[in-house]
């Protein structure tokens, strides 16, 4: 069994795995990071979608040996909801009701994160573009537009205010 | 489900990728980005016995100027392909079709070689390298060679690569000035593969179509060039009626599938609307 060391959430794993295991079971069932569902067998849905190295990835289309020495960032990653840590986007799916059963909230999550790397200022025609790869069969997806217009101001917002206390503290060097 | 079990063989070069396969048998497979594979795999409709990895082999996904034409790795990744300066000055009509792709995960990881070598007859860019007359290189023990993409894709989901070949990558001659290039693609969800496709550059000079190539996807088990439209509308001055008249002619010798998307006097049809479509905007009228 081919060894692997990936770096997961921040924390690093080492392991042998069967080169057949799939990312998102060796995630769920090796390592009980049950956060992100398998919701299809046919990479359609995006249910399981992380970010591999960065960039958004269905890890049901992923072979553990394929994330070797890569960085993997899950929903777990993000940070616990409802403790002030949480991650932009999830706050805003929360206060935007943009879920109801919850099955594709981390992929949707994860999917609309990378899409605001790609366009901070996604309009609502980007935003649908953006998660086509990403069912959901419960809300009708507006409250989702919604919710990832609202974490794109947000984070827009919390961008100038960092840049705005690094020129002060740059300024207050200078001085 | 979880996939039938494999060899595993990471390959660092194109070279160790080929003795690997070579070494592996008949029933060894490339794996690429694995977006077409992975799911084959999950649902057990296909079973190799290994797995030759050729993820890591950066050599493979370069984008190379070769003058007249552009190299295109066969290991760049749709997404690479979309964004890449030279694709979307030289070859546009593979950047457009691209971005039709999937959805952007997909387009993270799957490759513009891969897409190829699958030759799925609904996958977008097969049509789009018959239309640019690109030509495939090929890699085995036996040496290199060049292969058409006229004769590339023999059969539905079959390519003239040999078990033990390895397509390293696409060239992709350039369109000089006065081309204009359009993919009209037609299916039901945004995500979801071409019902049927429609790839088109136009060389236009003084008023007239110069030059034409179209290119049909999803309309039999191979892509087809849609000759009958390409010899009606060379040397006639653009015009709506005369764009039109020209599509009319798109079904011309198809042999286009009855599947749960459509009949295959429903593509026929389509293919008819969507040629003059993708004329007239590739021809700017
Ligand atoms: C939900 C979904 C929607 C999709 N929608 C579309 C769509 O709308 N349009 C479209 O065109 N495609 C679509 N695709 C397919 C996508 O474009 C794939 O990326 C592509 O078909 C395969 O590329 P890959 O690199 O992932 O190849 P892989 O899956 O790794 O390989 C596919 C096949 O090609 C062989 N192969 C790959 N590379 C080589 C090589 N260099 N040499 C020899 N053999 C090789 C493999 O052995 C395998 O048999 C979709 C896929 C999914 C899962
Ligand atoms: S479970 Fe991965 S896309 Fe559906
Ligand atoms: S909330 Fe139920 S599938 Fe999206």
């Amino acid at each position: 069994m081919p060894p692997i060391r990936v770096e997961i959430d921040g924390t690093a794993y080492e392991d042998d795995v069967e080169p057949r295991l799939l990312l998102v079971h060796y995630l769920r069932d090796r390592l009980g990071k049950v956060g992100t569902p398998i919701g299809c067998d046919t990479s359609n849905c995006g249910a399981c979608t992380v970010l591999l190295d960065g960039l958004s990835a269905k890890s049901c289309a992923v072979l553990a040996v394929q994330a070797d020495g890569r960085d993997v960032t899950t929903i777990e990653g993000l940070g616990v909801p409802g403790t002030g840590r949480e991650h932009p986007m999830q706050r805003a799916f929360h206060e935007e009701h943009a879920l109801q059963c919850g099955y594709c909230t981390p992929g949707m999550i994860m999917a609309a994160i990378d899409l605001l790397r790609e366009n901070a200022d996604p309009s609502a025609d980007e935003i649908r573009q953006g998660l086509e790869g990403n069912l959901c069969r419960c809300t009708g997806y507006q409250n989702i537009v919604r919710a990832v217009r609202r974490a794109s101001a947000d984070m827009r917002q919390g961008a100038a205010q960092a840049q705005d206390a690094v020129q002060g503290r740059e300024r207050g060097a200078a001085s | 489900m979880i996939p039938a079990k494999f060899e595993y063989v990471r390959a660092a070069s194109a070279g160790e990728a080929v003795s690997a396969l070579a070494q592996a048998g008949e029933d060894a497979k490339i794996l690429a980005g694995g977006q077409s594979l992975m799911p084959l795999l999950r649902l057990r409709l296909a079973y190799p016995d290994a797995l030759i990895d050729v993820g890591r082999i950066e050599a493979l996904r370069e984008i190379r100027d070769e003058g007249g034409a552009l190299l295109i790795g066969a290991m760049a990744t749709h997404h690479q392909v979309v964004r890449d300066p030279l694709v979307r000055a030289h070859a546009p009509l593979i950047a457009a079709a691209t971005a039709t792709v999937a959805d952007p995960a997909i387009r993270h990881r799957g490759t513009f070689g891969g897409a190829l070598a699958h030759a799925d007859p609904a996958g977008d860019l097969p049509a789009v390298a018959l239309a640019l007359d690109a030509v495939l290189l090929a890699r085995s023990p036996r040496g290199e060679r060049e292969i058409p993409a006229a004769d590339f894709f023999v059969d539905w989901m079959t390519s003239a690569l040999d078990p033990d070949e390895l397509l390293t990558g696409v060239r992709v001659p350039k369109l000089g000035p006065g081309w204009g290039v359009h993919y009209e693609k037609f299916h039901r969800t945004a995500q979801a593969w071409a019902i049927v496709g429609v790839a088109c550059a136009v060389r236009r000079e003084r008023g007239a179509v110069e030059d034409a190539r179209v290119a049909l996807t999803n309309m039999g088990p191979v892509p087809v060039r849609a000759t009958a439209v390409e010899r009606f509308i060379e040397g006639r001055t653009v015009s709506s009626s005369s764009l039109r008249a020209a599509g009319e002619r798109a079904a011309e010798g198809t042999s286009p599938p009855t599947d749960l998307h459509g009949s295959a006097e429903y593509r026929a049809h389509l293919a008819t609307v969507l040629t003059a479509r993708a004329l007239t905007a590739a021809a700017a009228v």
